[in-house]
């Protein structure tokens, strides 16, 4: 459980306190924390003046605006077509081997959590994954090995 | 039918001077602007393909202090990169693109809508446009740009769910009627173009109308950025002429073994083999906002077309009957079929249903899943069987 | 002016006006879904759509303004072939265990599965592969995803009628659904049962939760003593469910045929709305004082009226800081229950523990009120179950009863005699105008200043309502009232409720008296009323309302004889000591969402 201080406060003096400012505010929490608690939607809700369901419902619709817990690197592997002709399912299964947890999982330490995406347009260098923001492209499982050691060494 | 075969151009990522373009543009009345572009028959490059001097025409005809000029880069659509590889070259073309067009439409904001995937571009994006600020400031120009960033929602690259989702809330479709030409981002008469047509809008004002019509064919003029992957050998970003057929263009990129290529990503079409040489890519045949993916022999076509639906299952916003529910059905009835617990003749239901999402649907994304669902069944029938 | 043709008919339609509207004038039926007269157009269930020559698809008639020279097909075989998929697509993500459903034959999906007569449908059932949990957690009404078609009726109604938005659309894609906030129960969030979903939602994914068993129990139980009020807008509406028109009052009928049901006294909900006007318009005059006179701080006004059970939860959730501006009395339901079990039993010397108290309501978030735990004053739960008036109709028609044919028959005594004024507790602003007429002649000894005691600035459908009247000429114990300007404000529905009351919270406004009615249109407009609503059948009930009020001898809650009886055999005076101990109550602080 994060603490949440005075971010929600600090996002909505930045972006505003209009409807037009809660994906900003939402994305300004999910990039510190990873995903976005309830207390964290509750705050938000109250700092707009809208409803607590209102936010959820906006947030839920949005892939990377989790409402779920998510470890500090969250993991998105992409699973549309050209990726997993090109190996997605070795990579996936590398990944499920190196962090011990299957796909949609939080490792226990909560650094890591595994999940699949759709497209994000690296085609060309399938397959690819982004973890947080940084994308990762012309994967293979000894090159995934590499990359989650350097995360691991991070922390 | 004689066609022009595959010619390379180099034009979305040609080094140009861009002030000296912009104080070009500067110094021409909105209105001949607009004639360039219309004269050029440029068409939308995010897909849809209307043309862009139009959707200019329309909004500058409306009185209106406050307009919008909205960059589409939220590209989303399976196969197509090339939208992140000019915003990562070229992003000064982009911003170019955009002062031209809210210079024509007599619009002083414009906004970029990013989609979340390619956030990691965003730092150098905004370096590039202070300065970029800096500089049609100089010249002239009241225009200022923003970011919006998506955070992941195929559905947002539809013009409509992009406002609502700009605006703060859920990224489903409006009706339409009011167009955003009228009524786009906070309900303001918006042009809102893809990052691809800002960049050619641009350098049609560069080089003038009169070369880029030129280009391509009758409906389909000028140029194009095409995203290329799957079994190919050179996977990557090509500007092409069009107005080439699928044939050429697998002679170019395929593997050899190619038996069918699909041009436009999930939402578009599946050409086989059989279709290559008949087939034009365009507007006349089969149109693309630039995803090529072609499959060689090795490929189960079962595989492709579940993947597709697996997408439009989880990516149809959900709020219209044909496209939520059309969608789920389209995928658990090939699984059935696949299994073998229900008969193939089911494939001549699914196929009518993918006929009602195509006219019944609310938005473009549930009126074209039928796409890919009907050539890819029709063409390899047995692959979805069997 | 447009003209267009709609299958071959030559219209000509104000602009704006949808191809839908357009085609009701032409008396062309186009099936709706998604569709709700007072709500906004959402276009997402397509069922409407139809052909527009010229266009590359379908579009949507309920969405889709009229254009000149448009010409509309509603019945191809493109348009039928689509419509027909259509409701079968809604049909799969449909739990169709139709006759085993609550809303078995008022289910609009149903009727129209109906109209396309399918055998049998093509698609796969996708609800036996989720797994949907039913939410009963409220005492008031039930939402069953496996039931709801997404419509998103229920989603405007919560956002645009009532400002709450404690339901919206969650998720994407096959995952999209109706959800609370972060799916938490319904009890435990900010709804507050008023039921708009549930009388808007055309399956059965959002019902009353219903208690007729539990009634008909108690009926048939030798031991016990069944008691039955009905409210004020019962019984302008219950006749629509029963073949009658809106807008018939069907009083005498309803309390014979509630005594065929075999309930032992059939007495009035209109006796404790005089109840709570005599209650009510003492606390606002002693507010006034305390406030005016003797500059006492901790009394707040402008006092709200406290009898509609979803504003109260409302204001509970929303605005707790203005808690101690909600009058301290008990809705006329729960005053009725208090005393049912103390007064009424002592008079008809039975046991209270062997009374059964049941309410006839036009409400859902009545149900929730009587499972309050402070609603006990009477040292049991003072109302045992509340009926919706959709439930009473069907328990008249599980029982056979003509009713059409039924003579119409006088409420029991006691606690079954009331006024006029206690009938327009039923419409919106009329609580208002019974304290007006009743606080008025307390402080003046005149009747109030408006032909045949009709106080028409406070009646109409306008969502908010303001009146000031002057008081001069004061009897000697309201001197301090002499030539003061009484400023009085109405809304009805919650929406309109909030515009005033963000004012009061900020200060803004100079009123002294609210009323606030959680509905559209007030009570006559209530979630546990005959579906379907729109305006105009609000309106005929409200007519109603007023003719009834009209046709009463008694129109002035203090001239009720009982009402001057109870207090002097048993509450001594308003806001007594007794009074308080059972007709007054106090309120929770919420969490907002």
């Amino acid at each position: 459980m994060y603490q949440l201080g005075n971010l929600v406060k600090d996002l909505s003096d930045k972006h505003g306190r209009t409807r037009e400012s809660l994906l900003p505010i939402l994305q300004g929490i999910v990039e510190k924390h990873n995903y976005l608690t309830d207390e964290a939607m509750v705050e938000v809700a109250k700092e707009l003046d809208i409803s607590a369901a209102e936010v959820y419902g906006t947030a839920s619709f949005y892939t990377f605006l989790d409402t779920q817990e998510r470890g500090k690197y969250v993991i998105r592997v992409c699973k549309t077509i050209t990726c997993s002709m090109k190996g997605k399912i070795e990579i996936l299964e590398t990944l499920e081997d190196m962090l011990k947890i299957k796909a949609g999982e939080t490792t226990s330490d909560k650094q890591f959590t595994l999940l699949e995406t759709n497209c994000i347009g690296w085609c060309h260098k399938a397959p690819a994954m982004l973890i947080n923001e940084i994308p990762y492209t012309e994967l293979t499982p000894e090159k995934v090995v590499e990359i989650i050691k350097g995360y691991m060494q991070k922390k | 039918m004689k066609n022009k075969g595959l010619n390379k151009v180099d034009l979305i990522f040609e080094k140009i001077n861009a002030e000296e373009v912009l104080k070009k543009a500067w110094e021409m009345s909105n209105q001949s602007i607009i004639q360039q572009i219309l004269d050029s028959g440029l068409k939308g490059r995010g897909g849809a393909g209307f043309p862009t001097g139009l959707k200019w025409k329309y909004t500058a005809a409306i009185d209106e202090p406050e307009k919008y000029v909205v960059c589409n880069a939220d590209e989303g659509e399976p196969g197509t990169f090339k939208d992140r590889e000019i915003l990562d070259k070229v992003v000064y073309k982009v911003y170019g693109g955009m002062a031209i067009a809210g210079k024509a439409i007599g619009a002083k904001k414009g906004i970029v809508y990013l989609r979340g995937e390619y956030r990691f571009l965003l730092s150098q994006l905004y370096k590039e446009l202070e300065a970029f600020h800096k500089m049609i400031k100089e010249i002239g120009y009241d225009f200022e740009i923003s970011y919006r960033l998506g955070s992941g929602a195929y559905i947002c690259g539809e013009e409509s769910a992009l406002f609502e989702s700009i605006e703060g809330r859920r990224g489903e479709p409006r009706n339409k009627p009011p167009y955003p030409t009228t009524s786009g981002v906070f309900e303001k008469p918006t042009s809102i173009n893809n990052v691809e047509t800002l960049v050619t809008a641009m350098m049609i004002i560069t080089h003038g109308p009169e070369s880029y019509s030129q280009l391509g064919t009758k409906d389909s003029r000028g140029s194009k950025v095409f995203s290329v992957s799957g079994d190919t050998p050179i996977p990557g970003i090509f500007e092409l002429e069009l107005g080439m057929t699928v044939q050429e263009f697998v002679n170019e990129f395929g593997d050899g073994d190619t038996k069918a290529v699909q041009v436009g990503g999930a939402s578009g079409f599946c050409v086989p083999r059989k279709k290559f040489q008949d087939t034009i890519i365009g507007f006349e045949g089969v149109p693309t906002g630039g995803s090529m993916k072609l499959f060689n022999s090795s490929r189960s076509m079962y595989n492709v077309l579940h993947n597709y639906l697996d997408f439009f299952a989880e990516e149809s916003c959900g709020q219209c009957t044909p496209c939520r529910v059309g969608c789920q059905q389209l995928l658990r009835g090939v699984e059935k079929v696949k299994k073998g617990e229900i008969h193939s003749n089911y494939l001549n239901e699914l196929l009518k249903l993918a006929d009602t999402m195509k006219v019944a649907s609310k938005c473009g994304l549930g009126q074209s899943v039928g796409n890919a669902f009907r050539t890819i069944v029709e063409n390899f029938r047995e692959e979805i069987i069997y | 002016m447009i003209n267009l043709t709609i299958n071959n008919q030559k219209i000509s339609v104000e602009p704006g006006t949808t191809v839908l509207d357009a085609a009701k004038k032409l008396n062309i039926h186009i099936p709706t879904l998604c569709n709700h007269p007072d709500l906004c157009v959402a276009g997402n269930c397509r069922v409407c759509v139809v052909e527009q020559t010229g266009a590359r698809t379908l579009v949507a008639a309920c969405a889709m303004p009229v254009a000149e020279g448009m010409d509309i097909h509603t019945n191809t075989l493109k348009v039928r072939n689509a419509r027909k998929h259509i409701v079968e697509l809604l049909l799969s993500e449909h739990r169709s265990d139709c006759t085993k459903c609550y809303k078995n034959q008022k289910c609009e999906l149903q009727a129209l599965a109906n109209e396309f007569a399918f055998g049998d449908t093509v698609f796969i059932d996708l609800v036996k592969d989720r797994h949907y949990e039913i939410d009963r957690s409220s005492p008031a009404f039930i939402k069953d995803d496996s039931k709801c078609i997404r419509c998103q009726r229920c989603v405007r109604t919560c956002s645009q009628l009532q400002h709450i938005s404690a339901i919206a659309v969650a998720n994407k894609g096959l995952h999209q659904k109706i959800s609370s906030f972060h799916d938490r129960p319904m009890s435990h969030v900010v709804c507050t049962n008023c039921g708009q979903c549930v009388n808007r939602c055309p399956t059965g994914a959002l019902v009353e939760k219903t208690y007729i068993d539990q009634v008909w129990d108690a009926i048939y139980d030798e031991d016990k003593h069944v008691v039955v009020q009905t409210a004020p807008a019962v019984r302008v509406a219950l006749g629509e469910d029963l073949g009658f028109d809106p807008g018939e009052i069907v009083t005498g009928k309803m309390v014979t045929a509630l005594r065929y049901l075999g309930f032992d006294s059939v007495l009035d909900t209109d006796f404790s709305a005089d109840l709570t006007i005599m209650e009510e318009g003492t606390e606002l005059l002693s507010r006034l004082k305390k406030v005016l006179v003797d500059g006492d701080e901790k009394t707040k006004i402008p006092m709200f009226t406290s009898c509609s059970p979803g504003w109260i939860k409302f204001i509970e959730h929303k605005y707790p800081e203005l808690l101690p501006n909600l009058s301290t009395c008990k809705s006329p339901q729960q005053m009725f229950g208090a005393l049912a079990k103390t007064y009424y039993a002592a008079k008809k010397n039975i046991d209270p523990s062997k009374i059964v108290s049941v309410s006839i309501m036009p409400c859902t978030a009545k149900k929730y009120e009587a499972d309050r735990p402070e609603m006990r004053a009477s040292g049991y739960k003072d109302i045992d179950y509340v009926l919706t008036t959709r439930e009473l109709a069907v328990m008249i028609k599980q029982a056979g009863i003509d009713f059409r044919n039924l003579k119409p028959t006088h409420y029991d005594s006691v606690m079954g005699e009331s006024t006029g004024a206690g009938v327009i507790f039923g419409a919106t602003g009329g609580v208002m105008e019974a304290a007006l007429r009743t606080a008025y002649e307390i402080v003046t000894g005149r009747e109030v200043p408006f032909t045949n005691l009709n106080i028409t600035p406070v009646r109409g459908m306008e969502g908010v309502k303001e009146a000031s009247i002057k008081i001069e000429n004061c009897l000697e114990d309201w001197k301090f009232l002499e030539g003061a300007v009484l400023n009085v404000a109405i809304a009805h529905g919650l929406t309109n409720a909030n515009k005033i009351v963000k004012l009061v919270s900020q200060g803004k406004t100079n009123y002294h008296f609210i009323e606030i009615m959680a509905c559209p249109g007030g009570c006559i407009g209530g979630g546990g009323q005959p579906i379907p609503t729109s305006m105009e059948i609000r309106q005929n009930r409200i007519d109603a309302i007023y003719a009834e009020d009209e046709n009463m001898p008694i129109r002035k809650s203090h001239e009720n004889p009982e009402i001057i009886a109870i207090y002097e055999e048993f509450l001594d005076k308003p806001n007594s000591h007794k009074s308080h101990e059972l007709l007054h109550t106090h309120y929770t602080e919420r969490e907002n969402y």
